[in-house]
């Protein structure tokens, strides 16, 4: 294979250096290009407001920056300046907002599964956590009351609940004394979930006039968002995220088997229990409010590995930021593309998605992800 | 250095190796021989702390091994295992990386001192030419090399072998050998290495286990340990042991079994 100039440095150091250099300015990119797509996800919709307007109210609702918008006048004259803020701040930026933060959540739990189990197939949904809430939210659609706790609705609070029980049952049932088989638990996780999916789909046959509710819910989508949503996932997700990304380098070690993580003086249950509970509650925090958004979870650090190789110490944070872009980018087709219908945004992700990797796969062809 | 007393390992709850009574000190290099199945895995297994212990004790620089935790032991003891599998798509350099993870904690990366040890450890085993090479692209031995070149980046006091050999050509048997002694007169590292080649045991190792059945069935130097009696009894297998021309060692031949002395007497007189 070919070697680029960094590979002939002989001095391990700067040959650290200059890949850790590379990679952070990769990282800077992406975060300027993450705020970019923002803004101009905001321009989109049926309300068609120029993008030197967009910025100027995004900024003047960010604290401590105090730019008053200055001349709104030009285009739409029908709108007033306070119809506008509610457009773009009220309903547009939330959606956006919890876009990103649920691509990423996905992004990374994603990248965390598939290093644990070390399989290229594993995704968030692997261990149970998608019928679980697929489950819970079918039930709660369908009881005839709703409960609400704190400002969570039945929906999503059933669907939490439903997803984070799924996986402790996995976990359970897979567990040998003090020890936790990969292959168990995901023979186990793919058990539970089909057992939980026939009972929701017993559900939707004979559920009647909800069905279409259940459908949409399990397709997953971001419309109706509010900040309250946001608020309540966003930093659930970040924790969950840095909590992960503190594991990157025990992560790395156990890419060798768990015998040799062992040797080299990792507690192989420990990590393993902590990732496995912090992934699942990113993935089920994210995907309460959204429904099951599919792909992004096992497309996304597939993209990262094959640019940036299979560390985990730059897989974490590459993986939340290109996933943030690429599920804002794809919920601003699915919103826009049919307008005023609106496509499920995993139809969007898998079929944008799944191009541009086959791509990159044949591009490096022969090289190994893992 | 290393003691092990009335100890007994296994798996689940099955015992593989029972009653072993063992002790090793600094700068000497112990083998471990025996037929497959006798225990040599599981006893290096039960002394890196991957296989449970079901009683008796055993002590590594001092200290009880049940009463340390996995990092602390991973800087005493260092352990190259017999079919490491290693990520592809990681590097040779970012592998023998790996090797400093017990001196680090959860929130250090690797500094300017932990690149030095790692790179001085793929000077010892010849692996810098393909330190920025990906696993997948490296040869069978050149692995073993690098999983030899982890272990020496633990800086350990303890370093435990199983097979390290076993996918090597007869050159780089004897380069990594000689690195593992000369490591063990200079550093005075204890080595224990698991061998089948019963001639490599006897050139390399101070002193020998015969292992057979999970048990100890001879130990010593040898000259003591590999004669054809002991060999008879432990292998089931006829051979001669006869001194070695330049160092009088024991060198075992083997001798082709009844069956093929029959096939090749009448494959000679159907010619005749």
């Amino acid at each position: 294979m070919a070697h680029t100039a960094v590979e002939s440095l002989t001095q391990p150091a700067a040959y650290y250096a200059i890949r850790w250099q590379t990679r952070v300015y990769c990282a800077i990119g992406l975060a300027g290009l993450l705020i970019l797509v923002i803004l101009f996800a905001v321009t989109l919709g049926s309300v068609d407001i120029p993008f030197a307007t967009c910025v100027q109210i995004v900024l003047s609702r960010i604290p401590f920056v105090d730019i008053a918008p200055s001349s709104l006048s030009g285009f739409g004259a029908d709108l007033s300046r306070g119809t506008l803020e509610t457009i773009i701040w009220d309903i547009r930026m939330p959606r956006i907002l919890l876009a990103g933060v649920v691509g990423a959540a996905l992004s990374v739990a994603g990248a965390t599964y598939q290093g644990l189990f070390r399989n290229p197939l594993a995704d968030p949904y692997l261990l149970g956590v998608s019928s679980g809430a697929g489950l819970g939210a079918t039930v709660a659609i369908l009881i005839p009351f709703t409960a609400t706790w704190m400002v969570l609705g039945s929906v999503p609070l059933f669907a939490f609940v439903g997803a984070m029980g799924a996986v402790a049952v996995v976990y359970l049932l897979a567990r040998v004394g003090r020890t936790l088989p990969v292959t168990t638990l995901i023979l186990a996780g793919v058990a539970l979930g089909a057992f939980l999916s026939s009972i929701t789909s017993y559900l939707m046959t004979v559920c009647g006039e909800e069905l279409h509710g259940i459908v949409f819910w399990l397709l997953g989508g971001l419309s109706m968002t509010n900040w309250n949503e946001v608020l309540i996932v966003f930093p659930c997700v970040l924790a969950g995220i840095l909590v992960i990304w503190l594991h990157a380098r025990p992560l790395n070690v156990m890419q060798l088997d768990e015998e040799q993580a062992q040797q080299l003086g990792v507690n192989v249950e420990k990590v393993k229990l902590i990732l496995l509970g912090v992934a699942t509650l990113v993935t089920s925090s994210a995907i309460c409010f959204t429904g099951l958004i599919g792909f992004v979870g096992i497309i996304v650090p597939h993209i990262v590995r094959l640019i940036w190789g299979p560390d985990h110490r730059f897989l974490i944070p590459l993986s939340t930021l290109v996933g943030a872009i690429f599920l804002i980018l794809a919920d601003s087709l699915a919103r826009t593309v049919l307008s005023p219908t609106e496509i499920p945004v995993g139809i969007i992700t898998a079929f944008c998605g799944a191009p541009f990797f086959l791509y990159l796969l044949r591009r490096r062809k022969g090289l190994a992800l893992f | 250095m290393i003691e092990l007393q009335n100890v007994s390992l296994g798996y689940h709850s099955r015992a593989v190796v029972y009653d072993i009574n063992l002790k090793t000190s600094a700068g000497e290099m112990l083998g471990l021989v025996g037929p497959n199945g006798s225990g040599k895995s599981t006893l290096i297994k039960g002394i890196s702390g991957v296989v449970s212990l079901f009683s008796g004790t055993i002590l590594v620089d001092g200290r009880n091994t049940r009463a340390m935790k996995r990092e602390e032991l991973a800087r005493i003891v260092a352990t190259v295992p017999q079919n490491p599998l290693l990520p592809a798509a990681f590097t040779a350099f970012e592998v023998v990386l790996m090797g400093r993870t017990p001196h680090l904690g959860l929130l250090r990366y690797e500094g300017k001192k932990d690149f030095a040890i790692a790179w001085r450890a793929m000077e010892l085993t010849g692996t810098q030419s393909f330190a920025y090479r990906r696993i997948s692209e490296l040869s069978g031995g050149e692995q073993q090399r690098v999983v030899i070149a982890r272990a020496l980046a633990q800086e350990p006091k303890i370093l435990l072998l199983d097979e390290p050999t076993a996918h090597l050509d007869i050159s780089y048997q004897i380069e990594i050998l000689d690195l593992i002694k000369s490591l063990c007169l200079e550093r005075r590292l204890t080595v224990v290495i698991a061998v089948h080649d019963l001639n490599l045991a006897s050139q390399y190792c101070d002193r020998i286990v015969l292992l057979n059945g999970g048990r100890i069935r001879a130990e010593g130097s040898p000259a003591q340990v590999l004669t054809a009696e002991n060999i008879k009894q432990a292998y089931g297998a006829n051979v001669c042991v006869f001194p070695h021309p330049i160092n009088h060692l024991p060198v075992t031949f083997i001798t082709p079994g009844a069956k093929c002395k029959e096939s090749n007497h009448q494959f000679t007189t159907t010619r005749n």
